[in-house]
């Protein structure tokens, strides 16, 4: 494996790792403040082909991007409704969405674009362009540290940095602000939001809509970014890896980038190996595709450590008396 | 004070007792004919109260009696249906929290409203931000928060986190949160449940330094001596109603004690000398660690015999509740237990509590709610449990004769006196004194040995306290041997024959209830022992 190789399976996680880390950033808003939410999945989903059709139909990534957030913005309030006004199931109002997403995309794109499911490839302006750095070719020629420059951080399209600017603005937001503070509470006891006189239902809608934001750019991404049109069942999981992730970050935002670029990196590593040979070891090609997955499962089953969830997550919050 | 005093005339002197104290001071609250009711049931009825400021002012009930009711309304969570309330004089209406805040409502919860991996300052200042940017409401916090402990003994670390402290630390963070807040008005419900008697008393010094600076206090609780050592004031409700308001230095304990109930109580427990038989119980050099290693018995030995109650006082948490356990077969143990001449085993099954009931040792667990009972089963459920096995409560070999237990479920509820006398109410819609009743009536009708009761009053009525001890007494007369778990000073002291304290797996000493007091007994309990005792060390 050469230098520039590395360089380029290490570009490919950051492609990869995107929308995991988008997901990811809107899967913390939400857990953070109480809800549950295993509808990032269906969320993407819907994003994607919101996107993917109004970007192909329009030919303006921008407005795909929107029409992307609207829709997952939309499934938010559904979520929202079900679990925060409704004090219902918040898993199972997840679930709902998934399978709702599922087959109402695949529903809709064919109806639209009679191309089984599908929409149709995206001519150049509606999908967002890799963007190059300033001096990226004079810098790339500088050894060592000219092809990070070139292609590791230059060539990516504005939703890369984009979701890279979230990291920390999500940190700030978090624990540098009065909205951010609130949040957490929300998140630990409601009961202690409630009678400081804050209302906990506006709290729970901004941090379950701020989610639909995040996975809205992270669908979009997929279909206007990361591939050219939206295909059925895009989203490949990519929403429940989001959660194991978050749960790998414990719930922390720096961390959730450290473990998004890690499942982007197995992922870009199974894309660019079919089959591995460490020494004596062969990795046949199904693992090889099997391993984001596979993290997933050894992560989620707590082998990482203990991760201590936001202590209301899940419930419903009624008033005590 | 006249001994023939009756609650009647008490009462109808409350106006004028309340008016004369400190008259020159202006009120704080007025309440005005304040009623709510929750469908059928009225909560509150018609109740006025005048607090001055500068008070401290209690208000005593029993549970449901409308105490809490009355502080939502206060603080906003509920609107009453008719009734005025005036702060400062001022007609102010409450609609919420907020408003409550507003209006320098502080309320410290029984169950604090902490946020629990947040800071003490961030905890202060949720809700109470002076922007959208934290840091310059943590530094003005910061300041604040010094200022407050240095004027009233409420210091905390400003940076720890809530779940490093204790529980009465945990409360001074509420206490400042409400000062953070410019509270002059302080509701405390049932501060000193959860505090030790050490922390109990800090907390009345911040009280008696918060009145000092002028702050107006109300307080609930349902512990008559808190009243009579605190309070300025006080309200006695009862269903719903206020029964009567009268300063605290014309009444005693007894007389608010049937104001409470509504009838004559025994506040000491009403029993003849102990006629101790032969040694029941006998444990020898008992030991136990728990998971993590540390060992929670340090080598206890003790008897008990027929007819006679021994007592452990002691702080919660140094190995009373192990005690209980390995008697009652829910822990493994090594040392020696011997009831009625014969040899127990300690570990794994033949030590399980199925194998100590039969055994004759009955057990009222400590924490009713998690290891008595199953709350959201029926009461006949629940009086069942553990003796579900009775070959009585079988049909035949596959199916249970529910039938036979509720029926002698119903029975027992009503030896009990629980209220209200329904074996098909769930054990959650039980007041807590009804839910100990369920228990007892489980463990007591079952003629024991040996019982072993935890806490037995616990977060239990005036009224209800009364019937327990009188069950308990009853089957020491009865020549049962009862080893009783408490964290109740006042509780040990009366219902004992013997006493013995326990402190950091030991027991330190024996002593007699009459010849001993509460200082001793408290010292005990700290872990000094000025002469010696065989058992300790």
């Amino acid at each position: 494996m050469d230098y520039a190789t590395i360089i380029e399976i290490l570009d490919s996680s950051v492609r990869l790792g995107t929308p995991l880390l988008l997901a990811c950033l809107a899967g913390l808003f939400s857990e953070r403040a109480g809800i549950f939410d295993i509808g990032l999945e269906g969320k993407m989903l819907a994003a994607a082909m919101m996107s993917g059709a109004v970007a192909y139909v329009t030919n303006d990534a921008w407005l795909g991007l929107l029409a992307g957030i609207g829709a997952a913005m939309l499934f938010s309030l559904i979520h929202g409704l079900a679990s925060i006004t409704f004090r219902g199931n918040q898993l199972i109002s997840g679930v709902a969405l998934n399978f709702l997403a599922s087959g109402m995309t695949v529903l809709l794109a064919q109806s639209w674009f009679q191309q089984g499911g599908a929409t149709p490839s995206l001519r150049p302006g509606g999908r967002f362009e890799p963007i190059t750095l300033p001096f990226a070719k004079e810098i790339g020629a500088i050894p060592g540290v000219g092809p990070v420059y070139q292609h590791l951080l230059s060539g990516h399209t504005i939703l890369v940095y984009i979701a890279f600017l979230c990291v920390p603005a999500t940190w700030w937001v978090l624990y540098k602000t009065r909205f951010g503070l609130r949040l957490r509470a929300v998140g630990e006891n409601p009961a202690a939001v409630d009678v400081a006189g804050v209302s906990v239902i506006r709290l729970r809608y901004s941090a379950v809509l701020i989610a639909g934001l995040l996975t809205g750019a992270a669908g979009a991404y997929l279909s206007t970014s990361l591939a050219s049109g939206f295909g059925r069942e895009m989203t490949a999981g990519r929403g429940y890896i989001a959660l194991a992730a978050l749960i790998f970050a414990k719930w922390r935002p720096w961390y959730a980038l450290g473990s998004t670029m890690l499942f982007g990196f197995f992922a870009a590593l199974s894309y660019r190996y079919q089959t591995l040979d460490i020494g004596p070891l062969h990795i046949p090609n199904q693992v090889m595709e099997a391993l984001p997955y596979i993290l997933t499962v050894i992560i989620l089953a707590g082998f990482v450590g203990k991760a201590i969830p936001p202590r209301a997550g899940g419930e419903p919050y009624v008033k005590e008396r | 004070m006249s001994n023939d005093t009756t609650p009647g005339r008490q009462a109808t002197a409350a106006p004028d007792a309340s008016d004369s104290l400190s008259a020159d001071a202006p009120l704080a609250i007025e309440l005005r004919g304040i009623s709510k009711a929750f469908g059928p049931v009225q909560a509150n009825k018609d109740i006025s109260i005048r607090v001055r400021r500068g008070t401290i002012h209690g208000i005593i009930g029993e549970n449901g009696a409308g105490k809490s009711t009355l502080m939502s309304i206060l603080y906003g969570f509920y609107k009453a249906d008719a009734g005025e309330i005036l702060i400062g004089g001022k007609p102010t209406q409450i609609p919420d929290s907020q408003a409550a805040i507003r209006a320098g409502i502080g309320m410290v919860f029984q169950h604090f409203k902490l946020v629990q991996n947040f800071t003490v300052l961030e905890n202060v200042i949720l809700g109470a931000e002076d922007g959208a940017l934290l840091r310059p409401s943590l530094a003005k916090a910061r300041k604040e928060l010094l200022h407050l402990a240095r004027e009233y003994e409420l210091n905390v670390d400003p940076d720890e986190v809530i779940e490093n402290l204790s529980v009465g630390h945990q409360q001074r963070v509420e206490i400042l949160k409400a000062l953070y807040r410019q509270a002059d008005i302080l509701i405390l419900d049932e501060p000193t449940g959860v505090l030790t008697p050490a922390e109990a008393d800090h907390l009345f010094r911040i009280l008696a330094n918060l009145r000092r600076e002028g702050k107006t206090i109300i307080l609930i609780t349902h512990k008559l001596r808190e009243v009579m050592e605190i309070t300025d004031t006080v309200s006695v409700m009862r269903r719903g109603e206020m029964t009567a308001t009268v300063r605290t230095a014309d009444t005693n304990p007894q007389a608010l004690a049937e104001l409470m109930v509504g009838r004559k109580v025994l506040l000491r427990v009403d029993k003849k000398p102990a006629r101790p038989g032969r040694t029941v119980v006998e444990v020898e050099d008992l030991h136990v660690r728990d998971r993590f290693g540390v060992e929670r018995l340090k080598g206890v030995s003790l008897q008990v015999r027929a007819g006679e109650i021994l007592s452990i006082a002691g702080v919660a948490g140094n190995g009373q509740s192990e005690l209980l356990e390995v008697l009652g077969g829910i822990r493994d143990a090594t040392g020696r237990i011997v009831l009625n001449g014969r040899e127990l085993p300690l570990v794994g099954r033949p030590a399980d509590a199925r194998s100590r009931r039969e055994a004759g040792i009955a057990h009222v667990s400590e924490d009713r709610q998690h290891t008595g009972l199953i709350m959201d089963f029926a009461a006949w459920e629940n009086i069942a449990f553990g003796y579900h096995h009775d070959p009585a409560y079988q049909r035949n070999a596959l199916l249970m004769d529910n039938a036979a237990i509720l029926r002698e479920a119903q029975a027992k509820m009503e030896r009990f006196d629980v209220r209200p006398p329904d074996a098909k109410l769930a054990a959650k819609n039980f007041s807590g004194g009804n839910q100990q009743k369920i228990v007892l009536a489980r463990e007591i009708e079952r003629n024991p040995d040996l019982l072993l009761v935890g806490q037995p009053t616990r977060g239990v009525d005036i009224g209800a306290i009364e019937f327990i001890h009188q069950q308990i007494v009853a089957l020491r007369d009865a020549g049962k041997a009862i080893l009783l778990v408490s964290v109740e000073l006042d509780e040990i002291m009366s219902l004992s024959d013997r006493i013995a304290v326990m402190f950091d797996g030991r027991i330190m000493g024996e002593r007699l209830p009459d010849q001993t007091d509460e200082r001793e007994l408290g010292l005990l309990m700290a872990g000094v022992t000025g002469k010696p005792d065989g058992e300790a060390a």
